[in-house]
């Protein structure tokens, strides 16, 4: 069991061995952000930014400026709705080779409350133009989307959790943005996933086995840009599908995918999603299943969705 | 002719080009523009270590200028143009469907002289901190300028920059602000009053230089004194008081000439008051 925002920490310090133009700034949570090890092996190129992350967003972009490559990390929240506006113009319109790393994103957060637990933050950042989001499932997934958003030119919203949660993909992996992953191949329903509801769909998957039904489990760990063809591909075969993600229905991974089918290929779809609410505390597993994004969640979404093709 | 002159003649063509821009698609925002026109005239033709030929973003070796209130974009289009950017024809086109010369300045259609989107307001200190700071790593010691409107320092986010910078130690950073007292809604008392404007930025850790931002002599001499405070562990700020509307007499220091472009008839009676120096575009 590892935290996901070890696995930025991690793949930070990779990138940043690799790249001397790799930056780090970050607003008074370094040791939460796993950044600790970047400070202090490379402290001249790392920029404490106090409790203002208006300015640390731009800063960042000025950054660029010269050919840094800044990492800029906060909590999911701070990293998002409180600097829309600064990412939106200096980072998003003027296509900065800005990463921003959002830790603590969603319920997992846990005891904090709502006022931490963005559940809105792939909605806010996958409608900015040119902007990658990119929520990877693990330690291993999230130390090498690091490593490849560290080699992507431009803006990359890169969003992982706090609790440490199972470590089920490769270690040294390859990443792709915007390549999705199959985890699991089956027949009667997709289980289209990101986060930490990957591997929950895991689960999901071994229960629906011994009921009989036969799901494809699929990782998207890139939210945006969408891996069209696997989604058309894995859904021309099983014509049902689940989305499963630690976030509002409203503007997430399901509405995504939904866009596609009703555009190009309409199929009966259930979302595995937190309905128009805000959190609250409590452990994060209590707050997952309280909130229906567990892993029951999933299995009746899957018998559900295949009760009405 | 001195060169105080020959700057002088340069920025009445200048405040020319800018309400004649404005004018042409009736829009844009002249008082702001032509307040400044001396300062950006002092900067692009006397103290900015730059090139207009082949641009590059990252400006390495040469100074950089960030204009965190975009909206006073006819004046910065104005004086590229004039030093050699891009043709001096495309000032025409400000505001027009397909131009270069967005209403509020952006790289996003590689202009040259443009490195970074500005219009939403208080975001252009923070920016040229960072590039302050990226220029610092690259081992490059030329300086990083940034204008600032005075409403804009209304913006909370005016205050984290400069704390950040100072804390920092961002001392190959030049702060200008166009002191002009005046906003949208009235003047900058009215609206929310700026205080003491020099108290807050000394207490924020900045060395402040206060000019007169019309009149050229004093003004070169103040941007050069400011190259002269560098280097020394802190940002350095000029607090520049001018007047909005500066150089056409029914337009100065009139808050409702901030986003409103002169009638045909007022556009006359401005160029009467402003002699074309280098010819208009």
């Amino acid at each position: 069991m590892k935290d996901t925002r070890s696995g930025f920490g991690a793949g930070l310090y990779e990138a940043a061995k690799e790249n001397e133009n790799i930056v780090a700034m970050c607003a008074d949570l370094t040791g939460s952000l796993k950044m600790d090890k970047f400070k202090a092996e490379f402290p001249e190129r790392f920029f404490q930014a106090g409790i203002a992350e208006a300015n640390m967003i731009s800063a960042a972009a000025g950054m660029t400026i010269g050919g840094k490559i800044p990492f800029v990390g906060t909590f999911a929240e701070f990293a998002s709705g409180r600097v829309y506006d600064q990412i939106r113009q200096s980072v998003a319109y003027s296509g900065k080779n800005v990463k921003i790393a959002a830790s603590h994103a969603g319920l997992t957060l846990g005891e904090d409350g709502a006022t931490h637990q963005t559940m809105e933050d792939i909605a806010l950042m996958k409608v900015l133009p040119g902007m990658v989001v990119i929520n990877p499932c693990d330690f291993n997934q999230t130390k090498a989307a690091t490593i490849a958003a560290a080699r992507y030119n431009g803006p990359v919203y890169l969003r992982f959790g706090r609790p440490k949660v199972p470590v089920f993909t490769e270690e040294n992996q390859k990443f792709e943005i915007g390549k999705a992953v199959k985890m699991k191949e089956g027949t009667d329903v997709t289980i289209f996933a990101t986060g930490h509801l990957v591997y929950k769909s895991l689960e999901a998957y071994e229960i629906l086995k011994q009921k009989g039904i036969s799901a494809e489990i699929i990782n998207i760990h890139t939210i945006k840009p969408l891996d069209v063809k696997a989604v058309i591909e894995s859904v021309s075969k099983t014509k049902a599908v689940v989305t499963a993600e630690e976030h509002l229905f409203n503007g997430g991974l399901g509405d995504s995918i939904a866009q596609i089918l009703a555009l190009s290929l309409p199929t009966p779809m259930e979302y595995v999603a937190v309905n128009d609410k805000f959190g609250e505390s409590g452990t994060g597993d209590q707050l997952m299943k309280k909130y229906d994004i567990d892993t029951e969640n999933i299995v009746e979404a899957a018998i559900k969705v295949i009760g009405r093709k | 002719m001195s060169y105080i002159q020959k700057l002088e003649k340069i920025a009445s063509q200048v405040r020319r080009d800018v309400l004649r821009m404005v004018n042409a698609p009736k829009s844009g925002h002249p008082g702001g523009s032509i307040g400044c026109a001396d300062f950006m005239t002092a900067l692009y033709f006397d103290i900015l270590k730059h090139k207009a030929e082949n641009f590059t973003i990252d400006g390495k070796n040469e100074d950089l200028f960030f204009l965190s209130n975009g909206h006073i974009s006819p004046v910065w289009y104005s004086v590229l143009a004039r030093s050699g950017y891009f043709p001096i024809e495309e000032l025409a086109s400000l505001r027009k469907i397909g131009t270069r010369l967005q209403g509020h300045p952006t790289n996003h259609d590689n202009l040259p002289g443009i490195r970074i989107a500005s219009g939403s307001l208080g975001q252009g200190i923070s920016v040229a901190t960072g590039a302050a700071l990226s220029k610092k790593l690259n081992k490059d010691n030329k300086f990083v300028y940034v204008l600032t409107g005075d409403g804009e320092l209304q913006e909370g986010q005016i205050w984290e920059a400069l704390m950040f910078a100072a804390a920092r130690k961002v001392d190959n950073l030049i702060i200008t602000v166009d002191y002009n007292k005046k906003q949208i809604d009235g003047s900058t008392d009215d609206v929310v009053s700026l205080g003491d404007l020099r108290a807050k930025f000394e207490a924020f850790g900045c060395k402040v230089i206060e000019t007169n931002g019309n009149n050229m002599q004093e003004l070169t001499n103040s941007l050069k004194e400011a190259k002269t405070l560098t280097g020394k562990g802190k940002p350095v700020a000029i607090l520049m008081h001018t007047i909005m509307g500066k150089g056409v007499d029914f337009m100065e220091n009139k808050h409702g000439w901030h986003g409103v472009a002169p009638n045909d008839e007022q556009l006359k009676n401005a160029l009467s008051q402003l002699e074309e120096t280098l010819g208009d575009y």
